[in-house]
């Protein structure tokens, strides 16, 4: 074990971290659930040609391979003339995955708020949307912290695949030193480590957010 | 309408409504003068909660009329908007049976929520008010609790404060006591008692016997979505005319 090229490589292996890897899944989990919001209303709006819509799209995103995705959109779309960047690419990619996976999430957590929620903001004469807004969203959100948080777990591993498409992220830091150096083992299980450390990080922050949260959702 | 005749707070006309061939409501008629209670019983599928929650918009019947105040009309064989819908929640305001509390809101924000937010009325005022209310309850001292921290009692009483909150016209009450503890239910339907005794007009679905007969100002037996009996709670507990009545009474008095 070459313990000198472990802890010079930490550096760039963890900078790669924090400049690529938890930006890009922060910006694209971020952009993600407001799509996830939209899909969700719309799957359960009751008007089906929006409902078939959000259907079509979740459909397509679970169906189809992240890394797929990925490729279509980076080395895809420039051949019909949108050349977009690594980043952007990448942010657009897996904002519209986490669109499809969370999307899913929310429609269930919204459906788990009892009708008579629904009905307690009718009575005190709110309409539908301000129902949703103020009484069914908030307690919804509640349910949605477990599965939404091993939503955002996954897409930080996942951001990985942006190293495909020269994102300078976290793996593309180790994959290029583990190049130069020919330490293939040493620098690829440094990259899990470095992740698995994230990860417990956010299982952490995870669990606080649901203990903090758990007092006041309807039993 | 002579100047000394007082014009009923709640009229119903020939309210129906189905589910496919089921006829859950045939054409219900019933006035409920200001500051009178009516109850209303009957075994589970009688109707008599439809009816209930058609005056305040929660169930939608396919006919009839709701009239509240006088002055609105709600007539349910046109498409109802949400208007109307609205008007009908401003004029009428309902204690659940599992209370349906906010539970992601205090007691004091569970009271104030409708006012503030619907009726947008200034908050130094409402919650003036909604304190003044809870106190009436005996639950001042609880205005920062979260419903999952009071008992059903509890829960049940801010119910009923929430609904006043929006001083509405007409307090309607869906088995109100149905999933309280039997200790519990005492301090609901005290409380509901000094509602009536106040002047509050009330539609009451209860299977509370004892209350209805002290509270009520006449009491409707619905059966099969048909009103069948009706009258004052002494004739109608005492000498039922139907035998349909009978039989519902005396089940609720001798379960076994």
């Amino acid at each position: 074990m070459d313990w000198d090229l472990f802890w010079t490589s930490l550096g760039p292996i963890a900078l790669g971290g924090l400049t690529g890897t938890i930006p890009l899944a922060l910006s694209s989990f971020a952009v993600g659930l407001v799509i996830a919001l939209f899909v969700a209303l719309a799957r359960i709006s009751g008007i089906k040609i929006l409902s078939a819509l959000a259907r079509f799209y979740i459909s397509v995103i679970r169906g189809t391979p992240l890394l797929v995705q990925l490729f279509v959109i980076f080395y895809g779309l420039p051949s019909i003339g949108i050349v977009l960047d690594p980043w952007p690419s990448a942010i657009i990619a897996f904002s519209l995955n986490v669109g499809g996976y969370a999307a899913e999430v929310i429609r269930a957590a919204i459906l788990s708020v009892p009708q008579g929620q629904w009905e307690a903001g009718y009575m005190v004469g709110m309409s539908r949307s301000v129902s949703l807004r103020r009484i069914i969203l908030p307690q919804a959100a509640r349910v949605s912290v477990p599965p939404l948080s091993n939503t955002f777990i996954s897409l930080v591993k996942d951001t990985s695949l942006a190293s495909l498409i020269l994102v300078t992220e976290l793996f593309r830091e180790a994959q290029q030193v583990a190049a130069f150096s020919q330490q293939f083992m040493l620098l690829f299980l440094e990259a899990a480590l470095v992740y698995w450390v994230i990860c417990l990080v956010l299982s952490t922050v995870q669990s606080r957010v649901e203990k903090r949260l758990d007092r006041y959702v309807a039993h | 309408m002579s100047p000394t005749e007082v014009a009923p707070v709640l009229g119903v006309s020939g309210l129906s409504k189905s589910f496919g061939d089921h006829e859950v409501l045939r054409s219900i008629d019933l006035t409920v003068d200001r500051g009178k209670v009516l109850v209303l019983i009957g075994p589970s599928g009688s109707g008599k909660t439809t009816v209930l929650r058609s005056l305040n918009g929660l169930e939608q019947p396919d006919g009839g009329t709701v009239t509240v105040g006088g002055d609105f009309v709600l007539d349910f064989s046109g498409k109802v908007g949400a208007k109307q819908l609205a008007a009908l929640r401003d004029r009428s305001a309902m204690v659940f049976q599992h209370y349906n509390l906010f539970p992601h809101k205090t007691v004091l924000e569970n009271v104030t929520e409708g006012p503030l937010v619907v009726q947008r009325r200034p908050r130094a005022e409402v919650e003036a008010e909604a304190l003044a209310l809870l106190d009436r309850v005996g639950l001042a001292d609880k205005r920062g609790a979260y419903p999952f921290e009071l008992s059903g009692g509890q829960q049940q009483r801010v119910g009923i404060v929430r609904a006043l909150a929006l001083r509405p016209q007409l307090l309607l009450f869906d088995e109100p006591t149905s999933s309280l503890d039997p200790e519990l239910v005492g301090d609901v339907l005290t409380v509901m008692k000094e509602l009536a005794d106040d002047g509050w007009t009330m539609v009451v679905v209860t299977h509370e016997l004892t209350f209805a007969r002290q509270v009520a100002d006449e009491v409707l037996f619905l059966d099969g979505g048909v009103i069948v009996e009706r009258g004052a709670p002494q004739q109608l507990f005492t000498a039922p005319r139907e035998e349909r009545t009978k039989q519902f009474l005396n089940r609720l008095l001798f379960p076994f």
